[in-house]
């Protein structure tokens, strides 16, 4: 489906001296000009100085250096990373003014690789929704219709990859934010092992659910830009103090041999067109060689209710500190918790608003064990049943999106509708395990579907396996 | 009837359990490599961390976590594998709007510290938390209510603590003084903390109810703001007063928290039950769980040093002295037990060495200036009859100003050489012939008189005599 030249090809030809990291830039500027009006999937484009780290590049490259295996590769990062000094928002209107004095560590990971960074991408507020319509700054629309929605929260990333804005982005995962509006785009969207990708510098929305991943226009880019910010950091506690395994290998394994689950009881409601694509997936893998092994996963269908007590609860207490007192924006008002109310009363939009409600009331005298206590419950049994499901099967294939993207407006007066959007996607988080979105197949108007790859935790490489030989069958979407 | 052992007030007797919070005497903050430095100017020992910025994450500190495991063993508790837990509640100098702290799995338990007479006070809890920043009010009475601004510090943001959690097993503000004394000796001498109750690094909570002896419980309130022992000892006295009379005049006892005033030496009450925050602690999702292990566990404890009752024990035994002597108390106190014992082993006269240490050391610090040796051989020369206590004082005063040296030289320098008999005897004539009256009454069996003689016999040596020598020649010419 993708036009686009590939991150691979891109950093072939600079470090060969073929092309230069600035014409790649500026190409890649010039499509944004052309059409981020549009789009809009950036809150902040970083012209000028994307254009400076691509000469810095190239002068290296002519002076002999080996530049790393992103080198000259333009990559939009979801605005809810921190990049030194320069503003990072959260698509809210109370982080106005902020600019971190730190990088996270994946930015820091992706600069030593080479990356050239492009912008800064929309989302749903503090990554809070699946469809990017929660953004302070406006929505985003989805490249590929611009009367749908990109999917979210991670939409600008997610567009700005099918946009040819950038070859790659990073976006973030807490319950499905990568895989969703990856599927919804068109393009790969990988949600890694939790501990996989460190955190620090990821603006928290659910720390015990988010976790940072690639949007990649193929299979292949997105295991060399896992492979590039993956790996132990020890500013990160939960950080997986172990080598992240090699992906490369893994692409061309092929499928032969492998034992795929499919969750005979996963909870219904995805479009027909999805459910008739994620079934010639099945068919597709079976033809490549893979054993189709039936499996039952119970707890999969209350993982969309543990989550929305789980997500807000820990939400609610990593907002709590936009307060106005240091950072961001701040209402004067008389005395102390005016100033709170409200700053905190015009910095949040609606949805953020009602999570907080949510996760505060989730955890309050009275009501913990009854909730976020139950949740927790749902959360070890969730687990439990995957790795029983897992010691039968390699992998699990489902729907990524219950629907191809849908037109804007048409979830936005109903969140629980809006909230259904991850019930595939949510299951993953609250388990740590990984997951990817691999575009296969089209629906209605001819609009991409993405069908999920799930793995055990640390199971990426028999994931890519698995999505690569999708991809494949699917036609392929590399050049 | 109150006194020092029992406390009583119209039948009621006083419950108190206490809450110490004592900062760990690390070199960097709990979760972050800022400086945990004491007095520096505001907000230079700081971090993304310390100021809970977007992004920012905790690592937990190794050496604060040992100094908070000694301070288990040291007070005979379990240390087990614990976790940390979010603490909610907005506060302008709490950077995050939530505590790093822990709540069901504290690192500490089930421990007990002895005090007085055998009597033992259990230690429920000591956990692990951090600090929070620190505000100074400006204008109005210099608490925030009516205040014109406020201005934070952050250096003390993120600073350990461990909150040490007796029983309510006080029943004195004797035994209440006598814990946080013990407790503080004890904190010295592993190290843990510098333990200043008025820089704040140690900080002390009451929880005080009355009620009649052998009943239930009453209902408590928690006093805060106590800054020194002393007001300790009086502010549980005020409270457990306050609450006999209320209820003695039908009142009932409302749980509260109340603030100790030192200057009207009353309490008043700053919040009631109703006004308390619900704190919704729930687990940390940034922090995984600690578990010390049997081997770090059993490491820590062999390195404990000898703690201050087994210190005092040791010291009565070298000296002779009772173990509740003042002078044991004082000298284990300063910690210059080591230094007695080191110079009773070089000379003996231990008696003699533990009253110049504690008469002529409280300037000094757990090293005192003087060698050993040098004092051993002050006492030698005292104990030997070669000075009398006049003169070893004199000298004993030389050696602290001058940090040592040679008592045998010093006592020739200042003249100070033992007089021989016929010496003695020439001075004792020359007494009798200046004062015959007197040792005519001092013949006939006034004893009084005597004193007279000698002091001629002091004038005219110019202080060198031993006075119990002159005595016996006295007595002996008597007859």
């Amino acid at each position: 489906m993708s036009t686009f030249q590939s991150a691979r090809s891109i950093a072939a030809s600079v470090s060969t001296g073929e092309s230069s990291a600035v014409d790649v830039v500026s190409q890649h500027l010039a499509r944004i000009e052309e059409r981020e009006e549009e789009v809009h999937a950036f809150n902040l484009v970083l012209r000028d100085e994307a254009l400076q780290s691509a000469e810095r590049i190239d002068e290296r490259i002519a002076a002999g250096e080996q530049v790393g295996p992103l080198a000259g590769v333009p990559i939009a990062l979801k605005d809810n990373l921190c990049t030194r000094g320069i503003p990072t928002t959260c698509s809210s209107n109370i982080l106005d003014g902020w600019r971190p004095p730190y990088d996270a560590t994946v930015v820091s990971r992706l600069a030593d690789a080479g990356a050239v960074f492009v912008g800064k991408t929309n989302l749903d507020e503090f990554a809070m929704g699946s469809s990017t319509e929660n953004s302070a700054f406006g929505p985003t629309r989805n490249p590929l219709d611009t009367s749908r929605v990109p999917g979210g929260s991670s939409g600008g990333s997610a567009a700005a990859v099918a946009a040819g804005f950038s070859a790659m982005s990073l976006g973030s995962d807490t319950g499905g934010s990568i895989r969703q509006p990856a599927a919804l785009c068109g393009v790969v969207g990988v949600k890694p092992t939790y501990g996989a990708v460190s955190r620090l510098g990821l603006i928290a929305f659910a720390s015990s659910l988010d976790q940072i991943g690639p949007f990649t226009h193929d299979v292949a880019d997105a295991a060399l830009l896992l492979e590039c910010m993956a790996g132990h950091d020890p500013g990160d506690s939960t950080s997986i103090p172990q080598p992240f395994p090699s992906l490369s290998e893994s692409l061309d394994r092929g499928v032969a041999g492998l034992r795929i689950g499919r969750i005979v009881d996963l909870p219904s409601g995805a479009d027909a067109d999805v459910v008739a694509s994620v079934d010639r997936a099945f068919e597709v893998l079976a033809d490549a060689g893979a054993e189709i092994i039936d499996v039952t996963i119970p707890a999969f269908t209350y993982g969309l209710t543990a989550y929305y007590l789980i997500a807000p609860a820990e939400a609610s207490s990593n907002l709590a500190r936009y307060d106005g007192v240091r950072f961001g924006s701040r209402v004067e008002a008389a005395d102390t918790n005016s100033m709170y109310m409200a700053t905190r009363g015009e910095g949040f939009g609606p949805e953020v608003k009602r999570r907080i409600m949510l996760g505060t009331y989730a955890l309050s005298a009275g009501y913990y064990d009854a909730y976020y206590g139950k949740a927790l419950k749902v959360r070890r049994l969730m687990a439990q049943d995957f790795a029983t499901a897992y010691e039968s099967v390699d992998a699990l294939v489902t729907p990524a999106s219950p629907s191809v993207a849908f037109p804007f407006g048409s979830k936005t007066s109903d969140p629980l509708a809006m909230y259904l959007c991850d019930t595939y996607t949510i299951p993953s988080n609250l388990i740590g395990h990984p997951a990817m979105s691999v575009p296969f197949g089209a629906g209605e108007n001819d609009l991409p579907i993405g069908v999920q790859v799930l793995a055990p935790a640390m199971g990426e490489p028999t994931m890519f396996a698995v999505a690569a030989e999708l991809e494949r069958s699917a036609g392929g979407n590399h050049v | 009837m109150s006194d020092s052992a029992t406390w009583t007030h119209e039948g009621f007797e006083m419950v108190v359990g206490l809450e110490v919070h004592v900062e760990l005497a690390t070199e960097t903050k709990l979760f972050s490599g800022s400086p945990n430095r004491f007095g520096d100017d505001p907000n230079t020992n700081i971090d993304p961390v310390s100021l809970g910025l977007p992004g920012a994450l905790p690592v937990l500190n190794r050496q604060a976590v040992e100094l908070a495991m000694r301070i288990g063993l040291a007070l005979n508790c379990t240390v087990q594998s614990c976790t940390f837990a979010r603490k909610n509640y907005f506060y302008p100098d709490m950077p995050k709007a939530y505590q790093i702290s822990q709540y069901d799995r504290p690192l500490n338990i089930d421990g007990h510290l002895e005090i007085a007479d055998g009597i033992v006070i259990g230690v429920e809890r000591a956990h692990v938390e951090e600090d929070t920043g620190k505000s100074t009010h400006i204008g109005g009475s210099g608490r925030i209510h009516g205040s014109e601004g406020s201005l934070i510090d952050f250096n003390r943001a993120g600073v350990p603590l461990v909150e040490i959690v007796s029983r309510p097993d006080i029943r004195t503000p004797e035994q209440a003084r006598q814990y946080v004394n013990e407790l503080r000796a004890i904190l010295l001498e592993i190290g843990a903390s510098d333990a200043r109750m008025e820089e704040g690094s140690m900080r002390v909570d009451a929880n005080v109810s009355v009620r009649h002896p052998g009943e239930e419980f009453g209902t408590r309130c928690e006093i805060k703001n106590v800054n020194s022992v002393r007001s300790l000892g009086r502010a549980i006295d005020y409270e457990a007063r306050r609450q006999v009379a209320l209820i003695s005049d039908g009142g009932v006892i409302q749980q509260e928290t109340r603030h100790w005033d030192e200057g009207d030496g009353r309490t008043h009450t700053l919040r009631t039950k109703e006004d308390a925050d619900d704190y919704r602690y729930f687990p940390d999702p940034d922090l995984v769980p600690l578990d010390p292990g049997d081997e770090w566990i059993n490491t820590v404890r062999s390195q404990l040093p000898m703690l201050p009752a087994a210190r005092r024990i040791r010291l009565a035994e070298v000296t002779g002295q009772s173990a509740d002597s003042e002078a044991i108390a004082t000298v284990v106190e300063r910690r210059q037990d080591d230094y007695v014992v080191a110079v009773v082993e070089i000379g003996g006269g231990a008696e003699r060495v533990l009253v110049h240490v504690k008469e002529a050391f409280s300037e000094q610090g757990s090293e005192p200036s003087v060698p050993a040796v040098d004092l051993a051989a002050l006492v030698a020369m005292e104990v030997g009859g070669e000075l009398t206590s006049t003169q070893t004082k004199t000298l004993l005063g030389d050696l602290v100003e001058q940090g040592g040296g040679d008592p045998k030289a010093m006592a020739a320098a200042r003249g100070f050489e033992a007089m021989d008999t016929s010496e003695l005897d020439g001075f004792v004539d020359d007494a009798i012939a200046a004062d015959p009256d007197a040792w005519a009454k001092f013949c006939a069996g006034d004893g009084k008189a005597m004193g007279a003689l000698v002091g001629h016999v002091m004038k005219a040596s110019r202080g060198q005599a031993d006075g119990k020598a002159v005595t016996a020649i006295l007595n002996s010419r008597r007859g």
